[in-house]
């Protein structure tokens, strides 16, 4: 099987400052749901905005789908730390811009929209203007839009990480059942183990200066996953392995 | 219940405590000094005596600040989308409209009379190159603050340059250009009165409120000066509520700062 992204030996760093990441390689598989956790200044985000083509690599390859990612390629929609909704705009019209920036007819915007927002829960919740909403329903509106354009990959970088933890928990677990509707590709940034491990098939636990990929730790619990899920042994004792790596690195860097 | 009784009625005792203490000054002063403070009976008689007079004027300087303000905003929005390009360009062109808004108004104004004369024109010029500084600072401001995450999301959704202005930056400047737009509200009125105490037309008699002020002060006649001044305050009052007006039309719905759980 061809995997979706692949990374080679991939290098990044901004104008003449450090390295952030060295080495990096890994292939991801279509439907592989991706954590990437690590000490902050790790390089974590970066590797998202380098699959997004937002940034531009300073050595090695990055394949996605066969082609070089300056040329496009697979449907990617980011979802980012902030919710960066447009205030000026209803939820329901920021969930339409991706379309609109690339000329959807105002009509399919429309209905695409209805669709992604009742996807999260919020169709009744199209007219409010973002200042109306919660820091959830933001998030949530945020995500909507992503889902709208029916992205290939989903890139979501410590999206929950300014909620509180009964709402991240409610959200990991909308996400995964949109997952079980949706087939996208994605890839996670957070700095929470729980939130990793729940979600997640594969996490990558990365050390840093220079960033680089330390380990992977394989996530086997059965989809789809629910709240129960996170009573079970299995994944009590994921959380406890990746902590125990995850601190082995911090200590590396301390 | 007691605290909103409290703030209805202080702002009112307040006003009457004022005048109250305007009557005690006015009498207080003696006979032959009278004349310097008016009663307040004696500006509502002006209003009556000079009515006609202050209308045409008020509406004068009126027109002389409001088409200047709007000339102002107009020009001002296409300078800013221009220095908003890049920082080479504000770095070669802030310089120049600093010295523009460092020079006094009353050192502008006799070389303005003398290129365009005196008269309403000189009025609309005097008002636009007082509102104009406030009013492009601000507004490039705002075109170059956009939060950098939602330019990021722009650039990702491969939006184009243009998409990105006018989808993006330009409705995000709003609440900056109204800023700027407040200031220059308050400034225009004032800024035609001036033009108008120094290039209003003494020939034609179709002054405004600032040739007026000089006509009353010259006949001591205080308490039409204290109905000019009345008069000049609620034009500025106009102003600025017209812009807040505009404002809350513009940014009500989706603004914090008209947020209705705001505290």
């Amino acid at each position: 099987m061809t995997p979706i992204v692949e990374f080679k030996d991939v290098r990044k760093r901004y104008g003449d400052g450090p390295v952030i990441l060295d080495g990096i390689g890994f292939a991801a598989q279509r439907g592989d749901f991706i954590t990437l956790i690590g000490p902050s200044g790790c390089g974590k985000s970066t590797i998202l905005r380098l699959i997004s083509g937002l940034s531009p690599l300073s050595g090695g390859q990055i394949v996605i789908d066969r082609a070089a990612t300056s040329g496009g390629g697979e449907e990617r929609a980011f979802v980012f730390q902030e919710p960066t909704l447009l205030p000026w705009l209803t939820a329901g019209r920021n969930v339409e811009v991706p379309m609109r920036l690339r000329g959807v007819n105002p009509a399919l915007r429309d209905e695409m929209a209805r669709r992604s927002l009742a996807l999260v829960g919020l169709a009744d919740r199209a007219g409010y203007y973002p200042m109306q909403l919660s820091g959830g329903q933001k998030m949530r509106v945020s995500i909507a839009r992503a889902l709208s354009v029916s992205p290939r990959i989903l890139l979501l970088d410590e999206p929950f990480g300014a909620l509180d933890e009964m709402t991240r928990d409610h959200l990991n677990e909308e996400l995964l059942a949109i997952r079980q509707q949706q087939a996208w590709t994605a890839f996670f940034v957070t700095h929470s183990v729980s939130e990793a491990v729940f979600l997640s098939n594969r996490v990558f636990v990365l050390s840093s200066n220079p960033g680089r990929l330390h380990r992977e730790v394989r996530i086997g619990l059965p989809y789809p996953r629910t709240e129960d899920t996170r009573l079970s042994a299995e994944y009590q004792r994921l959380v406890a392995e990746v902590s125990r790596v995850l601190r082995s690195v911090e200590r590396l860097h301390a | 219940m007691k605290p909103r009784f409290a703030r209805r009625l202080l702002p009112l005792a307040t006003g009457v405590g004022v005048i109250a203490l305007w009557y005690a000054v006015h009498f207080g002063l003696g006979e032959e000094r009278r004349f310097l403070l008016p009663s307040p009976t004696d500006v509502v008689r002006a209003f009556g005596e000079k009515g006609p007079t202050l209308w045409s004027a008020a509406l004068s300087t009126a027109t002389g600040a409001l088409a200047g303000f709007a000339a102002a905003v107009a020009l001002s929005f296409v300078l800013a989308m221009f220095l908003s390009l890049s920082t080479l360009v504000r770095a070669s062109f802030y310089p120049y409209l600093m010295i523009l808004q460092m020079t006094p108004i009353i050192v502008i104004a006799p070389i303005l009379i003398l290129w365009v004369g005196p008269g309403l024109k000189s009025v609309m010029i005097i008002t636009f190159l007082i509102c104009f500084f406030p009013m492009v600072v601000n507004t490039t401001q705002g075109l170059i603050s956009t939060d950098r995450n939602l330019v990021d999301f722009f650039r990702m959704c491969k939006a184009t340059r243009l998409q990105e202005i006018f989808l993006l930056r330009v409705p995000a400047a709003m609440p900056y250009f109204f800023t700027g737009m407040r200031i220059a509200a308050t400034l225009a009125p004032i800024g035609a009165i001036v033009g108008d105490f120094y290039a209003g037309n003494s020939a034609g008699g179709q002054g405004g409120l600032g040739f007026l002020t000089i006509i009353f002060s010259s006949q001591f006649q205080m308490g039409a000066l204290f109905a000019t001044a009345a008069v000049s305050c609620l034009l500025g009052f106009v102003f600025v509520g017209g812009v807040l007006l505009l404002s809350w039309l513009a940014l009500h719905k989706w603004h914090d700062s008209f947020s209705r759980t705001d505290t």
